[in-house]
């Protein structure tokens, strides 16, 4: 149904994104809203044939803010061209994965079966990732990641049409082991859930910390009371803490982490996803001092950014977080190919060879793609402060990482 | 290990024992009075933390706060079992799941629109900020005192109110002689909807309470359900003393696990497959506990007496 009501007017490109668009009103009600809307819109509709791009992005559960950040940076770049990118018509039709791998599977079936979609983006989440991913590349589709970027598909199962815009997940906590192999940090404590990506995150931040590790302590999914935690962590006095955890269980492991007295003796480290202005909003003051590495941050210098910072303010009146930045740079890496292609999305070898060049200015600045197609750029430090004015921000800081790739990229051969 | 971590960590337990002696006071009470299997409590214990966190945005109070939580969940509750839960008094258990696990999905969903995906920011009060030395060495945080304050004053209310009062004698008398109560001419349904009011302020309480702590967030109410569910069953289905005890055993053990058991796993294994089975053995342990005390004593540690169950299928 929704396919339809997608297809029969290009709403989602041209309309801005409502917060509710996921929710499904009733068929009698989808009609007479496409009949209103198209017959209002109709004349107005660029004549040229238009490139459809499938997003597949998680909007619901606890996470949906990390998709719908993702998707409202990519609708920016396409109202920055007024519905089109590099030139070419575009419309953008969004589903909500749910989180749930088969219901991001059975989007893409019907994207690419009925709606002969053959360009994708959207992907947040990692499992939702390695169940729809392979569909679309057997299908011949091209893929461009806006978050998703798990190690599967980063080195031996690189694809020719499967590209990433974000960062690879590894190359993440890397950068955090980097940070802090430079801060000095002799002794440090690693936390991290009991599951895939927190042992993931834990052996990433270990193949640039060179340092001792006292302990790697694994906390239950989920968890959201640390305290036991953080007796232990005072009792082994490490020099610093680095922790992953996702979504609420990192917020309240920054506030616990604080509440505790931890934070002005003991630094606390976390990943890009575990302090951005979302987390900083919900954690407060309890933040402040605590520190990141990111490969984009709101406040910086470069022009791109600096107009991306201000659109996005003024169109959705709200901070735009890393994703939503990275879902701009997914948009314009597509934009350069379209352009160069003239929008010729089926001959998927001169796209690949228009994509590769990533002839696009991006929020980030710095950015190629490395022989695996995921991204090579810079990290930074991003601390939480406090400003004179008593308001909190992040900070960028030193630049970590130059030109840094990821770990995976030498095994991928196409 | 060192005797004052040994004790800190002790004090870790009790003070999450009694974070999940409110939410579970409330379903214990529900389950047991009126026969309803509640799978929304933990929306209550959301709609409480959500409307705090609200009020100390705009108001900056944390009283205001808390009374607004548990204020907001206690009318949000009577609002759910008037629409709702009124109806499902005589039907079977599946119904009652079924029904008010869409209040889950509804709740969710209302709060997404309300307030956004974004989780919520819930200061810390300033009295509360820092630490105190609960033991030489050991300094604690200020909040979690008053935390564990708390739920000692509002237990002991509790208890008060059930074992003193006309209205916790009638509500006893319901968990135990549900019909012998009615044809005394107490006001049943009255009766019902006074539980299920007290059971989610209670919980908005909690998520007050539980706000500074924790992330007040879409989904917060899911998982702590679980854990409720668990002291519930350990301490008996419509006991409030068992529901005391069992939140006490669930706390305490949880955070042992994690804290003792969880570091000698490691330390005698060694390498990943010991931090694997330490972690993984600290998260199974308070269902092990409560497999046990369901072998040993299948109604709980401390069972409500009489007839519960009889009324089903009414």
């Amino acid at each position: 149904m929704s396919q339809k009501f997608s297809t029969a007017c290009p709403l989602s490109a041209t309309q801005q994104p409502h917060p509710a668009a996921h929710y499904r009103p009733s068929r009698t009600a989808q009609w007479a809203i496409v009949g209103l809307i198209c017959g209002g819109l109709l004349s107005a509709l660029p004549a040229a044939a238009q490139v459809k791009i499938g997003f597949i992005t998680t909007l619901s559960t606890p996470a949906g803010y990390l998709g719908q950040d993702a998707r409202d940076g990519f609708m920016l770049a396409i109202d920055e061209e007024k519905g089109r990118l590099g030139g070419v018509p575009v419309q953008l039709i969004v589903e909500d994965d749910k989180l749930q791998p088969a219901a991001g599977k059975q989007i893409a079936e019907k994207f690419l079966q009925s709606d002969k979609i053959r360009l994708f983006s959207g992907l947040i989440f990692s499992n939702v990732a390695a169940a729809v991913v392979p569909d679309l590349l057997a299908a011949n589709a091209i893929f461009v990641s806006p978050n998703a970027a798990p190690s599967n598909f980063a080195g031996k199962g690189c694809h020719r049409n499967y590209f990433v815009a974000s960062w690879q997940n590894d190359s993440l906590h890397a950068a955090s082991g980097a940070l802090a192999q430079s801060l000095g940090y002799k002794r440090m404590v690693l936390l991290a859930p009991n599951y895939q990506a927190g042992k993931d995150a834990i052996n990433g931040f270990k193949t640039k910390y060179k340092g001792s590790v006292v302990e790697e302590i694994y906390t239950n999914l989920n968890s959201t009371d640390f305290a036991a935690e953080m007796a232990r962590i005072r009792q082994l006095k490490p020099d610093a803490v680095y922790q992953f955890h996702p979504g609420g269980s990192g917020i309240a492991f920054i506030k616990q982490y604080s509440q505790a007295g931890l934070k002005a003796t003991i630094p606390l480290v976390v990943p890009m996803p575990g302090l951005e202005s979302r987390i900083l909003g919900a954690v407060g003051e309890d933040a402040v001092g605590v520190i990141a590495t990111s490969h984009w941050n709101g406040d910086f210098e470069n022009p791109v950014s600096k107009a991306f910072v201000e659109g996005f303010r003024s169109k959705y009146n709200r901070e735009p977080t890393p994703y939503a930045a990275q879902g701009y740079d997914a948009a314009r890496l597509i934009g350069a190919a379209l352009k160069a292609t003239g929008g010729k999305v089926e001959d998927t070898e001169k796209f690949r060879a228009a994509m590769l060049k990533a002839d696009a200015k991006l929020t980030r600045g710095n950015f190629r793609f490395g022989q695996n197609q995921h991204p090579v750029h810079d990290w930074y430090q991003v601390s939480a402060v406090k400003g004179s004015d008593g308001k909190l921000s992040l900070k960028t800081g030193v630049k970590v990482l130059t030109n840094e790739g990821d770990p995976y990229a030498q095994e991928c051969k196409m | 290990m060192s005797i004052e971590l040994l004790i800190e960590q002790s004090v870790n337990g009790l003070q999450l024992g009694l974070t999940l002696y409110l939410l579970a006071a409330g379903l214990t009470l529900i389950f047991g009075v009126m026969g309803i299997l509640n799978l929304a409590h933990g929306s209550m214990y959301m709609v409480g933390a959500y409307a705090a966190a609200a009020i100390a945005a705009k108001t900056g109070s944390f009283v205001a706060a808390t009374a607004g939580g548990a204020a907001a969940a206690g009318l949000f509750g009577l609002l759910v079992e008037f629409v709702i839960v009124r109806r499902l008094y005589h039907r079977e258990h599946l119904d009652q799941v079924l029904a008010t696990f869409g209040v889950i999905l509804f709740t969710n969903e209302a709060i997404a629109m309300l307030f956004g995906r974004s989780p919520l920011f819930m200061p810390t009060p300033q009295w509360a900020a820092g630490q105190i030395e609960i033991f030489p060495g050991v300094p604690y945080p200020q909040y979690r005192i008053f935390v564990m304050a708390a739920g000692i004053v509002i237990a002991v209310l509790l208890w008060q109110l059930i074992t003193r009062s006309r209205l916790g004698m009638q509500i006893r008398a319901g968990a135990t002689h549900r019909d012998m109560v009615g044809a005394l001419g107490v006001n049943i349904a009255r009766l019902y909807t006074v539980v299920f009011g007290v059971g989610a302020l209670l919980c908005g309480v909690a998520g007050a309470l539980i706000g500074p702590v924790r992330s007040v967030q879409i989904g917060m109410g899911e998982d702590v359900l679980i854990l409720t569910f668990v002291v519930v069953v350990i301490g008996g289905i419509g006991s409030l003393k068992g529901a005391f005890a069992g939140a006490m055993v669930v706390g305490i053990i949880d955070t042992l696990s994690r804290a003792v058991a969880g570091p000698a796993i490691k330390a005698w294994i060694g390498g990943p497959t010991g931090d694997s089975l330490a972690a993984g053995l600290s998260s199974i342990m308070v269902y092990l506990v409560m497999a046990l005390v369901l072998v040993i004593r299948p109604t709980g540690l401390f069972p409500a007496t009489g007839n519960r169950v009889s009324h089903a299928g009414h």
